[in-house]
């Protein structure tokens, strides 16, 4: 028979979405405003569970999975009331259900005792209700009682079935059992209107042919004249002599009628052969075959109950109507390796190259003629764009699956600090690439605790300066102009900024003195070892700042920036792209090189003027923009490029910014234009370089390498102690940028 | 030919088992997960049994049998009730509605068949 463990996998991965469903569900269960649908979602969550966990066999998981769902039906049912602590309860119980799963998973018994506090807590619960606490469904308990059937209430047909066992019966008589085998004698009369319920009798007989030598005797004297005949009733009775081995028993033939044992009347006589044969009668104890006298004996009637362990439903579940919202959960998908995604991905980026370079070569032929083949060009350049966006959007997930773990963390963070906390999340269905999706996770923990613990104020302070004694933290997602943009607002103090300055100078971050604006004030929080807490607390500090945050953001190639008013909260933006396998750059030129400069860097260009350059004596050129100096950085002498415009008065400086915050003036020839490219590793085509995240290739068929400011930065540093070029400066201190290979 | 199995339920694994088990014992399975997907595939496939899940979402089981048997082309239509309630008031609650029979979960692969042949030959 079919192994059913081959279905392990998607039994697990179903299972961590429905233990996520469930406990975003959970978090949502208030004390007084249950909102039934969802209670019947979680309920349903954890049943299936238990369902598919039975199918393979884990009866540990099983046991509690069940000790869950009776206090969720309870709920259901309202005999268990929801408060805080039944709530907490719940979420522990969802957890360990997690971490039953995953000793399932790894094939490993739960530790002894591992559910013991759980489960007596979740009976504490119910032990309000019902008395419905039993044993778990998993554990073997005994059977009930299998009912000893008289006769049926109908007496018609108890009259009627009696009279044609007692026809078989004589029969049998004249007929002796062949040695080695059981002669049953089944009489089935059902009711006429079996075939409604739709059973059938005919497979039902051909059933009793599967278990042995059967002779079926049809009776049609119930038939009406044909005038009277209804079509959909059933009027035919029959008398089945089955000649079966000894191992076929009661129970086997009582299975075939499981389903109509209540429509019908059935009776089921056996007989064993003469005693001369040799001793056949099966030992199965409910089989009442006697094994001495040849006259049958009428021996069992319709239906034993099949025994079944004893189930702690407390009361039957309710039927669901209108959980229409749920039905997104269930929506039709296919799972599909994420490697072959990435290879489609990746194939497209090699089409949309080979477009770029076909459209490239039809530029410089003769205008005026070719005029159907450039109309082709250019559909194709619109499917190839079309087809990126389609095979893009595979990747792309909704960013629900990171906001639905923050209202758990609030709820921390809020017992934590003692503070209360209302969560507000819009925007959950927002897309995004998979790989920006998982990498948002720690950022938008690590904001939101920040958020809780340094932005809002204690209940007791709120109510003094006339707010609402919870604070709000308003957590939301959205695209804006091809990217999405992630803004975590809270309701708090706002930016203590004559702290944070003074903590600046005191870190030796700012100058003592130096004029700042409100903004840069603001954004002095995201520099490196900036912590404004008076005690590093258990929350926020955990040995990351938020500068750990703005880097891990850059690296996606994000940005990010905090508006705050005092007294009125703060609202931290984080813009990142939709997708890490293209990139927004400007292309540059340097002698015959060409480079890709990402456009999230990218501040401006200019040429500067003579004035505004300056020397260092033994150091770096420095020049004047926009109030401050800036560090050049000469491309041509970073990478050794003959041929390049060497004097920045003639050449182009463009103004970068790094992850930091700190600017450097890029010396390029020429700006070419800004582009879309497809990035590709250069790590696992070549090897890893300095000042260079990735590579692409240019719609002429040129490689370009994309060159990762940072890196750049301090390869310049180290330029400016040694001789002009060095070509194995020590890698950059700062991680390039985490490009995600196309 | 063959006889085509609907399975109806809201876990994927319990579909992937159940089309698994009777694909190999010579069935067409085609699948829902809610008794209304189920309801459009009925509409647009000969169905010789259907199998289903009682507690689903956005249309449950007995609302699913309720639906079928209200609709005289399914008067007769086999329906085995996939479900892990063994108590005998959700049979008979299923019976009332007018279920042909029920599977118990867990199931093993020769249980499932012989109860599907049991029903539909």
């Amino acid at each position: 028979m079919e192994d059913l463990s081959r279905f392990k996998q998607t039994y697990f991965d179903e299972s961590a979405e429905l233990l996520e469903v469930a406990e975003s569900g959970l978090l949502r269960l208030t004390p007084g405003e249950v909102d039934s649908d969802e209670v019947n979602a979680i309920f349903r969550a954890v049943h299936s569970i238990k369902g598919g966990g039975g199918a393979f066999g884990f009866t540990e998981l099983v046991a509690f999975a069940h000790e869950f769902e009776t206090v969720m039906d309870g709920v259901r049912n309202n005999t268990v009331p929801v408060t805080t602590e039944l709530v907490d309860t719940l979420i522990r119980a969802n957890d360990l259900l997690g971490q039953m799963l995953a000793y399932a998973r790894e094939g490993d018994p739960a530790p002894a005792g591992t559910t013991d506090g759980t489960v007596a807590a979740l009976r504490r619960h119910l032990s309000g209700g019902a008395p419905q606490v039993q044993a778990p469904a998993a554990a073997p308990a005994a059977p009930p009682p299998a009912p000893v059937y008289a006769d049926d209430e109908d007496d018609e047909a108890g009259l009627f079935g009696d009279a044609m066992a007692a026809i078989a019966a004589a029969r049998a008589e004249e007929d002796p059992v062949p040695p080695g085998k059981l002669r049953w004698t089944i009489v089935f009369r059902p009711r006429s209107d079996l075939l409604m319920s739709g059973n059938e009798p005919a497979f039902m007989l051909r059933a009793l042919r599967r278990l042995g030598d059967a002779t079926v005797e049809c009776h049609t004297n119930a038939l009406p004249n044909l005038q009277n005949l209804e079509a959909e009733l059933l009027h035919l009775s029959w008398t089945v002599t089955l000649i079966a081995d000894p191992d076929i028993d009661l129970d086997k033939i009582n299975d075939v009628f499981e389903f109509v044992a209540d429509d019908c009347d059935i009776r089921i006589t056996a007989e064993a052969p003469p005693p001369a044969a040799p001793e056949a009668p099966p030992v199965t104890d409910p089989v009442p075959v006697a094994t001495a006298t040849p006259p049958a004996v009428v021996a069992a009637v319709p239906e034993t109950p099949k025994a079944e362990a004893p189930k702690a439903e407390a009361a039957r579940p309710r039927p669901n109507g209108g959980g229409a919202e749920h039905a997104g959960l269930t929506s039709h998908t296919i799972r599909v390796d994420l490697d072959k995604i990435d290879r489609l991905v990746n194939m497209v980026g090699e089409m949309v190259i080979t477009q770029a370079m076909i459209a490239e070569h039809v530029r410089e032929l003769p205008p005026g003629e070719f005029q159907e083949l450039l109309e082709g060009l250019e559909q194709l350049a619109q499917h190839t764009r079309e087809l990126r966006e389609s095979v893009m959007s595979i990747r792309a997930q909704p960013v629900s699956s990171v906001f639905s773990r923050m209202p758990r963390l609030v709820r921390e963070c809020a017992a934590t600090t003692g503070k209360e906390v209302q969560l507000v999340t819009s925007g959950e269905t927002t897309e995004v690439d998979k790989t920006v999706v998982e990498n948002l996770v720690d950022p938008l923990t690590h904001m939101i605790r920040n958020s809780i613990d340094h932005g809002l104020e204690g209940p007791e302070e709120r109510e003094r300066v006339g707010k609402p004694r919870a604070g709000t933290v308003h957590l939301s997602a959205q695209h804006r102009s091809g990217r999405i943009v992630i803004e975590i607002t809270d309701d708090g103090r706002g930016i203590n900024r004559p702290k944070v300055l003074s903590k600046a100078i005191e870190k030796g971050l700012v100058q003592p003195g130096a004029a700042l604006s409100d903004e840069e004030i603001d954004n002095l929080i995201f520099l490196p070892g900036f912590s404004t807490a008076d005690q590093v607390s258990n929350l926020s500090g955990r040995g990351v700042g938020m500068d750990v945050v703005r880097r891990n953001i850059t690296s996606l190639g994000g940005r990010i920036g905090v508006y705050s008013t005092p007294g009125e909260g703060s609202r931290f933006v984080l813009s990142l792209p939709l997708t890490l396998a293209v990139l927004d750059g400007m292309v540059i030129s340097v002698g015959e090189e060409r480079f890709v400069l990402p456009l999230t860097n990218i501040v401006e260009s200019l040429r500067p003027k003579a004035a505004d350059l300056h020397g260092l004596v033994g150091k770096c050129d420095v020049m004047m923009a926009r109030g401050e100096y800036v560090r050049l950085v000469y491309l041509h002498q970073l990478f050794g490029i003959p041929g390049a415009v060497a004097d920045p008065t003639r050449a182009l400086v463009v103004l970068v910014e790094t992850e930091d915050g700190s600017r450097l003036g890029l010396v390029v020839d020429e700006v070419l234009g800004q582009q879309q490219v497809v990035i590709k590793s250069l790590e696992a085509n070549f090897r890893r370089l300095d000042g260079v995240a990735a590579a692409t290739i240019l719609g002429d068929g040129r490689v370009a390498l994309i060159l990762d400011v940072a890196g750049l930065r301090e390869m310049s540093r180290h330029m400016d102690s040694r001789a002009p070029r060095s070509p194995s400066s020590p890698a950059a201190a700062l991680p390039a940028p985490a490009l995600e290979p196309v | 030919m063959k006889k085509k199995v609907l399975t109806v339920d809201d876990s994927r694994t319990m579909r992937d088992m159940v089309s698994f088990t009777l694909k190999g014992a010579g069935y067409d399975v085609v699948e829902a997960a809610d008794g209304q997907q189920a309801l459009g595939v009925i509409g647009a496939n000969k169905v010789d049994l259907v199998i289903t899940d009682l507690n689903m979402p956005v249309m449950d089981g007995l609302t699913l049998i309720r639906r079928l048997r209200a609709t005289p082309a399914h008067r007769t239509l086999p329906i085995l009730m996939l479900t892990t309630e063994a108590d005998e008031k959700k049979k008979s609650e299923g019976r009332a509605v007018g279920a042909t029979g029920w599977i118990v979960k867990p199931f093993n692969p020769e249980k499932l068949i012989s109860v599907v042949q049991k029903v539909c030959g």
